[in-house]
């Protein structure tokens, strides 16, 4: 298993991370016993996505999918936002180890999740099919 | 500052079993098996070696077999033994919870051929019970395998007392000793041991060399059919440099092996104490009985794929037990067996000493450890979580 220099370069010195007190959205996938937690912080002004920030725990390529996800979706709107896709994510960082997919798949629903809780808190309607309902049914076993 | 950490997944190769080695790989190539002079050389060269390694294990000379490595030795040892047993109907292996992966893989392919496996716990400080091995040998039982000493936590295991139980119910002990060769004393006859495993490249050996001793007496089916090397057991012309510089290595770590293991513990207890200061961390594996290297620490908060590789960039090699560095899902089963909560496990990090570390790398260790864990909790949801529900937030 090998990263590559643009993973470890994102691990290094991540970009966004923190949190916002005053975030319009907060989105947090994952759990502690598989090892991975992110915590998405977005603040939005005329459905653009003007600051975003994220806590992560996990490996390195959580961190680094974290850092890469926070900065593609930074000064967009929310509904191109909606659809940065892991792939691109994965993409962005010249590729992620088979075993490490599952991180980018993390990163994409922590968006997802903190632009839900934009829209519920602030009564904007949406499809419920853009979200899922819970964000840790991705397949783990990418090791075969 | 570079400090290598990671003895417990190798080591580097010493100088003596290199200069052993380097005729071998030069001017003395024949083949072992053949009768004139260069080839008597390499014959001489083997039988040197296995009577040196016999001699540090306490073993006669035809009871030492080389193999591979210590993945080998286990898996033959393990699947010999069951398959000269089945014959029996001797279907029963006891072995326990923690063993090293060449262990536990092997029983579980023996399950799927009928086999039945009893796992002993490890208890929290990773430590076998010696009455739990005595109330589990059955009728049946065909081979009771505990490792020496564990690979993760460093804990070493009552192989004596285990050995002497397995002897008077009359069932074989067979114990993978990879972590433990060269690093504490082993008498297989004192210990009762009837089939141990090593490993060289853990004791500055070269790579791709082991040994299996084999008390005399068990007919334990041949691993390789072939010519005659191993006593016809294992096929296959000798890999003659490997041998001697396994010997070479295994001999040098025998001779020095209490002022080795005095100054390993030393600096292993500087690095505990240092470790232990940081706060929401613990010590995996009891403190007493574990091997002179060996420093298994959890953070909580913290995951330990991240840490070890925030180390590697400050220059220290160290490894995790974090599912990210497993490969799977699970973190390490050694941890998990010794009872941690699978996320107190992924923050674990284990930093395996040798007799040239020295204390200054210890003490830039323990600098370079809590400033990681700062960061990494800084920006860990967990660790916001774990500090709000003991109301530190």
């Amino acid at each position: 298993m090998e990263y590559s220099e643009k993973v470890m370069e994102h691990f290094a010195h991540p970009h966004n991370v923190g949190k916002i007190e005053d975030a319009d959205g907060i989105g947090e996938v994952g759990n502690a016993k598989c090892g991975d937690i992110m915590k998405m912080y977005i603040k939005v002004n005329a459905g653009i996505i003007t600051d975003v920030k994220f806590n992560t725990y996990g490996c390195a390529s959580a961190i680094a999918t974290s850092s890469m996800a926070t900065d593609m979706i930074k000064g967009k709107p929310i509904t191109e936002a909606l659809r940065l896709t892991n792939q691109a994510v994965v993409e962005a960082l010249d590729g992620l180890p088979a075993v490490k997919i599952h991180c980018s798949v993390l990163a994409e629903e922590a968006i997802k999740a903190a632009v839900k809780d934009y829209y519920d808190k602030n009564g904007i309607a949406y499809d419920p099919a853009l979200f899922k309902e819970d964000c840790c049914h991705y397949d783990h076993h990418h090791a075969e | 500052m570079q400090v290598y950490a990671d003895n417990a997944a190798t080591t580097k190769l010493s100088k003596t079993a290199l200069d052993a080695m380097m005729p071998y790989l030069t001017d003395i190539y024949g083949n072992a098996s053949s009768l004139y002079n260069i080839g008597q050389e390499a014959h001489h060269g083997v039988q040197h070696a296995r009577e040196t390694v016999a001699k540090v294990l306490n073993a006669d000379p035809s009871e030492v077999y080389f193999t591979s490595g210590g993945s080998e030795a286990d898996n033959w040892a393990i699947k010999g033994v069951a398959e000269l047993m089945a014959k029996k109907g001797k279907k029963h292996i006891i072995t326990s919870a923690f063993e090293h992966h060449a262990v536990l893989h092997t029983v579980q392919k023996l399950e799927k051929y009928g086999f039945e496996v009893t796992y002993l716990p490890v208890y929290e400080n990773g430590i076998v019970h010696v009455e739990d091995v005595k109330n589990a040998i059955r009728e049946d039982t065909a081979l009771v395998t505990i490792m020496y000493a564990n690979n993760e936590i460093g804990t070493i295991q009552p192989i004596a007392e285990i050995g002497a139980v397995c002897h008077e119910k009359g069932v074989l002990f067979h114990t993978d000793a990879v972590q433990a060769a060269g690093h504490v004393p082993i008498d297989v006859r004192a210990q009762n041991i009837d089939m141990l495993s090593m490993s060289a490249h853990k004791f500055h050996g070269p790579k791709g060399i082991g040994a299996l001793y084999c008390r005399k007496g068990i007919r334990l089916p041949n691993l390789i059919e072939g010519g005659a090397q191993e006593s016809g057991r294992r096929a296959g012309t000798e890999s003659v440099y490997a041998m001697v510089g396994m010997a070479a290595a295994l001999k040098e770590a025998s001779d020095h092996m209490a002022e080795n293991a005095a100054h390993m513990s030393k600096l292993r207890d500087r690095l505990i104490d240092g470790l232990l200061k940081i706060e929401s961390s613990r010590l995996n594996g009891d403190r007493e009985n574990r091997l002179p290297g060996n420093v298994n620490i959890s953070f909580e908060g913290v995951e330990g794929e991240s840490l070890l590789l925030y180390l590697d960039m400050k220059g220290v090699s160290a490894s995790s037990g974090s599912a990210c560095t497993s490969g799977s899902l699970d973190p390490s089963h050694v941890l998990l067996a010794i009872g941690l909560p699978h996320e107190v496990a992924h923050g674990s990090l284990r930093l395996s000493l040798c007799e040239s570390n020295t204390e200054e790398e210890i003490d830039y260790i323990i600098s370079c450890v809590p400033e990681i864990i700062e960061r990494l909790r800084s920006m860990s949801p967990l660790w916001e979580r774990i500090q709000k529900e003991r109301g530190n937030a």
